[in-house]
């Protein structure tokens, strides 16, 4: 196959999409604000895009069993809650809390497996039990995180900015463990063909209980990054994550059903999402059309994807 | 041409004559980062940020001044606002924070980065920040003083909250007990929310009228001062002394009642123009002044003499406010 045939191929040009989103808002930022152009400013801009990252993961991986999760966002908010309570004041009473949260995540997916419940019910439902759990845990904004996690997160590390290693780090591993394993293959399979892993001997329960689980995990993380670089935490700290990271998800290149999802890509969206809010203040467009503005970039994106596809058919 | 560089010269002689020793600012950007936006009281105190700053930009005190609010009020796209402005290379970020603590980390990067940081209504509680607060309790203890100096008797007290479960509501109310205290010949005989609106507090105390005895005066928290009157006329029962929170309604009808029985009153608040002491305050340390960590909004005052005034000024569903100049920005700091 020719080098430009393989350009143009739609396969090649669908995966492409997110990191050449990414790239064209960069250099659009770097020429607007060059002082942007800098380990400082890469920091400043991406440092926030870390624990939508970890959000994003976790939502695609309720999102790679055909499930979507109207929770996250306020579960987030509690697990910053938690960190910047809990696990600051009695450490191990802290982690019980968090390890008590994943496996409620957890017991949620056999629910939703179990009573053959729609996903986007339970969730929602759960998203006020969250937030309510949070409220109460926090009543006034404050607490302190722990200042080890305030140490990681302000790393200065040689060379290249902590976000973008993390970033990295994040895709890296979500990616070997999800789309080069073979128990991975399984759980995207529950995605794109149930019965037939039903059919192969595997318990469908187990992978949605594995698959939530893996949300719930990274749900903490990203609570505990939040707090990392906030230093304390508010019970509505993360109410947007929910939509963030269907967002992340989405613009990354992974779709709402059949298994098809790219780690790699979600960390990538999550970054463009970042990255939109930096180029919109530098624009200087006036605050009330920052949000509107900002839908219109994920709908340029989406658009070109859907342009993508029609040529893939 | 001679002429005109003359007088230039001379300005430029008085000016350096009256202000000695200050540091140039003309080159200094400020930002203003804001979470909301959604109601009177903010959007004015939007509208007095432009007034002010756009003038002081004509003169050449400071290069730029812009606004950012953020499109929804949450702390996570505050602080990443923030980071931004921070890679704006402004000198000078003066804050209304949406949450007293999450956004400390934001600051913090700001001051390492050598950015001045200037926080006010809601403040920030970093301490590398100035915070430019409310004394809320004082607000509320204001009230009480006035009433003891003007009804040397004393009497039955009806209080009128805020929104329950809200920090002010309760900063505001000690205060009113506080004061009550100071001067034991007030009671208050009832107290009910009126969340700050005036339908609100008008059901309220509609609701409590019947089962209290004689009332001399209401203490209250603002927005709610004529909803009181209209329970008060509508039970039939004598329009007692409402303290009034510098809502133009409020003020209105304080004027028809003056004008028709001599009726006296004060009204308290805070103005929204705050705003623009904090950008004074910002411009101050910018020049090298030397500014106290933590500052006190001064409260806006009206009483009857001021009354005319006031309401002449206020728009029709505003707010009584007032914009700071650099020398009441001075007297703040110095504690005058």
């Amino acid at each position: 196959m020719s080098l430009i045939n393989r350009v143009v191929n739609p396969k090649f040009l669908r995966s492409a999409l997110p990191a050449a989103s990414f790239v064209i808002l960069l250099t659009a930022i770097f020429y607007l604000q060059p002082r942007a152009m800098s380990y400082f400013g890469l920091n400043l801009m991406l440092q926030y895009a870390v624990p939508i990252a970890l959000a994003t993961i976790a939502q695609m991986f309720i999102l790679t069993v055909n499930d979507l999760d109207l929770s996250i966002g306020p579960f987030v908010g509690l697990t910053a809650s938690i960190g910047a309570t809990l696990l600051a004041d009695d450490p191990a009473l802290g982690v019980l809390a968090l390890v008590a949260c994943i496996a409620a995540y957890g017991a949620l997916g056999a629910l939703v497996h179990w009573r053959n419940l729609p996903s986007i019910v339970v969730t929602l439902g759960m998203s006020f039990v969250w937030l309510g759990i949070a409220v109460l845990i926090l009543p006034t904004p404050g607490g302190t995180a722990p200042a080890w996690i305030k140490a990681l997160m302000g790393l200065k590390t040689p060379w290249v900015p902590f976000p973008i290693i993390a970033a990295a780090v994040i895709a890296v591993v979500v990616h070997i463990v999800l789309m080069r394993s073979s128990y991975g293959a399984t759980l995207r399979g529950a995605g794109g063909n149930p019965r037939a892993i039903e059919r192969a001997g595997w318990s469908l329960l187990k992978i949605k209980i594995v698959m939530y689980s893996a949300a719930g995990f990274f749900g903490v993380l990203a609570g505990l990054s939040l707090i990392g670089l906030t230093s304390a935490a508010d019970a509505h700290i993360a109410d947007r994550y929910t939509l963030y990271s269907i967002a992340g998800v989405i613009l990354g290149g992974g779709e709402f059903v059949g298994g098809r999802v790219s780690p790699a890509g979600a960390v990538i969206g999550a970054l463009t999402l970042t990255l939109t809010g930096s180029f919109l203040i530098f624009l200087k467009i006036s605050p009330d059309w920052q949000i509107g503005a900002q839908g219109a970039i994920l709908i340029i994106v989406l658009a070109l994807r859907a342009l993508i596809k029609r040529r893939e058919a | 041409m001679l002429k005109k560089t003359m007088i230039a010269l001379a300005t430029a002689a008085v000016t350096l004559a009256v202000l000695p020793a200050q540091a140039d600012t003309s080159g200094k950007k400020i930002a203003l980062s804001n979470n909301y936006a959604g109601n009177s009281w903010r959007q004015a105190m939007l509208k007095s940020w432009e007034k002010v700053t756009s003038k002081a930009v004509a003169d050449g005190v400071v290069a730029e001044a812009p606004a950012f609010t953020t499109a929804e009020n949450q702390v996570t796209e505050q602080a990443a606002q923030i980071q931004n402005l921070i890679l704006q290379g402004y000198d000078a970020i003066v804050i209304n924070a949406a949450s007293p603590d999450a956004l400390n980390g934001a600051v913090k990067q700001a001051c390492d980065a050598g950015i001045v940081v200037v926080s006010f209504d809601g403040i920030v509680t970093e301490p590398c920040a100035y915070r430019i607060a409310v004394d809320f309790k004082k607000m509320g203890a204001v009230q009480v003083d006035y009433l003891a100096d003007k009804m040397a008797d004393g009497g039955n007290l009806l209080e009128i909250r805020g929104l329950a479960g809200v920090f002010v509501d309760d900063e505001i109310s000690a205060g009113i007990h506080q004061g009550v205290e100071k001067h034991p010949q007030f009671k208050i005989v009832g107290s009910v929310h009126g969340d700050w609106a005036q339908d609100v507090a008008q059901k309220a105390v509609a609701g409590i009228l019947p089962s209290l005895p004689e009332v001399k005066a209401v203490v209250t928290q603002g927005g709610d001062g004529y909803g009181a009157a209209q329970a008060f006329k509508a039970a039939g029962r004598p329009t007692p002394l409402i303290i009034m929170g510098n809502r133009q309604d409020e003020l209105a009808w304080w004027k028809e009642q003056k004008d028709a029985n001599g009726y006296e009153t004060m009204s308290v608040s805070i103005a929204p123009g705050v705003s623009t002491l904090a950008f004074w305050v910002a411009q101050m340390i910018l020049d090298g002044q030397k500014v106290p960590q933590d500052l006190t909004v001064p409260f806006l005052q009206i009483n009857q003499d001021t009354l005319e005034e006031s309401l002449a000024t206020t728009e029709a569903g505003g707010v009584a406010n007032v914009e700071y100049s650099l020398e009441d920005a001075q007297a703040v700091v110095a504690g005058k």
